[in-house]
Order: C-alpha cells, then sequence, then structure tokens
C-alpha cells in the first residue's frame, strides 16, 4: 500500500463517520437538516478524495474527463433545477427519479469497468461476482424506479397492472437473468452476455413493480433505495473504492430499515406489498387483457 | 488479491450492522426526508464514475463514463437539494433567516 493509498483510506473512514453522523441525526426533526448537511460534508470528502486519487493514477486521456465533466454539468445542473422547481407534493418521484438514475449510474459502472478489463485470460470471482450483482440490482432499480415515479406522478396507472401469466413471465425473466449471470461469472469473456443480464433485470424492475399499487408506491420506492445502496456497493468491489462499499452498505442496510417502518406505519407488510395486487386497500386488481 | 477482498468484505459486512443500527425508530413525518436524504448518499456512486473516467480509453468507455457521471450527478446533486428542502421544513421558524 503506497502512503498516496493510505491517506485516501483514511480519508474515506473520515467521510464514513460523517454519513453514519448524518443518518443518525436525521431522525429527529430538531436535527434532520443539520445531519443531511453532514452528510453532503462526508460526500465532498469522499469524492474529493476519489478525484485526487483518480487524477495521480489516470493515464491522461482527457476524453474520459471530458465525459466526466459533461456529464456531471448536465446532471448537476438537472437534479438541482428540478430539486428547486419541484413541487411540494412531487417530490416523492423526483426522489424515485433520483434513485433510478443512482442504480443506472452502478450498472454503467461495472459495464465499464468489464470493458476496460483484458478478460482474454479471464476475470477471477473477486471481479466478476460483484459486476453481475452490480447489473442485476442496479437495472432493477433502475427500471423498477422509473415505473415507480410514473405510478406515483400519475403518467402509469396507480391501479395494480397484471395480466395473465405474469407469475410464469416473472420467474422466466429472473431465470435468464440469474442464468446468464451465473454464466458470466463463470466464464466472463464476453459483454453481450453482460448485456443479457442488463435486459433481463431490466424487464424484471418493471414486472415487479406493475402489480404494485399507487399508495404502496412508496414502500417500494423505499424498498429500490436500499437496492440502490447495495448496488453501488458491488460497484465498490468492482472498482476498488472503499467509500462507496460502506455508503452502499449503510444506505443498503437503513433502506432496509426504513421500509419495513414504512410499510409498518401503513399497517402493511413488505411481503404483501411486493405481492402485489392483492387486498390493496385502494383499489382492486385490474386484469389486463383477460 | 484476496487480503483486498477480504477488508472490502469486512468493510460491507461491518457497514451494513451500521445502518442497521444507525436509525432505530423514526417519527413517520421524517420517513420522506430519511428516504431522500440516504438515496443522497448512495449519490457517493459519483465517485465510481470518477474512477471509470480516469481508466476510460475507449470510445464505449467514454459513453458509459458520460452516462455514469450524467445519472450520477443527478442523483448525488438533486438528493441533497431535495432533502434539504424537504428538511427546512422541520427548522424552528425563529432560525429561519428569511423563507422565499
Amino acid at each position: 500500500m503506497t502512503l498516496l493509498a493510505f491517506i485516501i483510506g483514511v480519508v474515506f473512514l473520515a467521510a464514513a463517520v460523517f454519513f453514519v453522523v448524518g443518518l443518525h441525526l436525521m431522525r429527529t426533526p430538531r436535527t434532520a437538516r443539520r445531519g443531511n448537511l453532514i452528510s453532503a460534508g462526508g460526500m465532498i470528502t469522499a469524492v474529493g478524495a476519489t478525484l485526487v486519487y483518480a487524477i495521480t493514477l489516470s493515464h491522461s486521456h482527457s476524453l474520459g474527463w471530458i465525459a466526466l465533466t459533461s456529464g456531471v454539468i448536465v446532471g448537476g445542473t438537472f437534479g438541482v433545477v428540478r430539486s428547486r422547481s419541484v413541487k411540494m407534493t412531487d417530490i416523492p418521484q423526483l426522489v424515485s427519479l433520483f434513485n433510478a438514475v443512482g442504480g443506472g449510474a452502478a450498472a454503467a459502472i461495472a459495464f465499464a469497468d468489464f470493458l476496460g478489463r483484458d478478460v482474454s485470460a479471464g476475470l477471477t470471482p473477486s471481479t466478476s461476482v460483484p459486476v453481475v450483482l452490480d447489473v442485476i440490482i442496479g437495472s432493477v432499480s433502475l427500471s423498477g424506479s422509473l415505473i415507480a415515479a410514473g405510478k406515483l406522478q400519475g403518467v402509469i396507472p396507480g391501479q395494480p397492472i397484471q395480466f395473465p401469466g405474469a407469475r410464469v413471465v416473472n420467474v422466466v425473466v429472473v431465470l435468464v437473468a440469474l442464468g446468464a449471470g451465473g454464466a458470466m461469472i463463470a466464464q466472463p469473456t464476453s459483454w453481450p452476455m453482460l448485456l443479457v443480464v442488463l435486459v433481463a433485470s431490466l424487464l424484471f424492475g418493471v414486472l415487479m413493480v406493475l402489480p404494485i399499487g399507487g399508495a404502496d408506491a412508496p414502500v417500494v420506492v423505499s424498498l429500490l433505495n436500499a437496492f440502490t445502496g447495495l448496488a453501488v456497493a458491488m460497484a465498490g468491489f468492482v472498482i476498488d473504492n472503499q467509500s462507496m462499499i460502506i455508503a452502499g452498505a449503510l444506505v443498503g442496510a437503513a433502506g432496509t430499515i426504513l421500509t419495513l417502518q414504512m410499510a409498518k406505519a401503513m399497517n402493511r407488510s413488505v411481503l404483501t406489498i411486493m405481492l402485489g395486487g392483492f387486498g390493496t386497500g385502494d383499489s382492486g386488481s385490474v386484469a389486463l387483457g383477460a | 488479491m484476496t487480503e483486498t477482498l477480504f477488508s472490502n468484505l469486512a468493510i460491507f459486512v461491518l457497514s451494513l450492522l451500521v445502518g442497521f443500527e444507525v436509525i432505530s425508530k423514526i417519527p413517520s413525518t421524517l420517513h420522506t426526508p430519511m428516504m431522500s436524504g440516504a438515496n443522497a448518499i448512495h449519490g457517493v456512486v459519483i465517485a465510481g464514475a470518477v474512477a471509470v473516467a480516469a481508466a476510460a480509453d475507449t470510445p464505449a468507455g467514454y459513453i458509459l463514463t458520460f452516462i455514469a457521471a450524467l445519472f450520477a450527478s443527478a442523483n448525488v446533486f438533486g438528493g441533497y437539494v431535495v432533502t434539504d428542502r424537504m428538511l427546512r421544513m422541520f427548522t424552528p421558524a425563529a432560525a429561519r433567516p428569511s423563507t422565499p
């Protein structure tokens, strides 16, 4: 371990402390805002350290940095402008959209890392497993959160959408995603297989959220938020970045607890919500094409 | 290799445990801001975009870097700004300078 890598690691730990303290302060209304600002401080610390490390290690392909900068400008502007202008009542769907793109970013990172590697000699499982898990979880979160946002916004009908044979289709899609993922781990040499994992997972995200009632959508967004956290942690394994592993795992765990509490506050169980359609208080299930 | 993997796994598992413990019972008014705050934290994925930018050297790599940067920065900037906007409502009125 070089001295620089050591210093970066210590800075990552400091960022982790900021995240934990920030999350902790967000439990009570009085300190919540301060908690969020502390967490933002942790974010600046973690990203700053990564930036320093990346610049020192970079092989100086300026196009990569141009792509990064232009992406940050466009994405950052969109995020800030939408956050400021959105109506208070429309905030949940915006959060869902931000969650979706977070999952998409994690999946894109796994893809970029895989394409950048020399895979002719194969990959060790310590890389291929997190790559596959990252693509699966990240894509489910991407498409699922988009559907949930659509339901909250009213673009997609709020009532549970079901069609005959949905369960069978679900099982097939999951099997394709897992099968292709398994094949990737066993023989990680071709990217088209990773593309199959990506597409099947995207499809599964859609199928998972469609049968869920609009009133339950916030709970689903929270669950997918935890998913994205795990995807980010997997991306951290892929590129060996500890701040991503820590923050991702934190969100994955905290998001799961939060999901359970949200469901409990609505007198619902997460399992009932995820199975969808059954006994939703707000609307009956609608069978399309039946 | 295995050494790095082990320390990363240890960090992952311990962070999961901290995440389970750090939020206990939350008042339901804070559910959405808390979700949004956690959403902002996983915006740290932008660090991954930085890392792939440093390694990118093919057209596909540049495109994926752009996508990752676009998505991640929307997540992180939007996440913190929208969370702050929600939480401003919880600040005591006296402490608020002037709300538009």
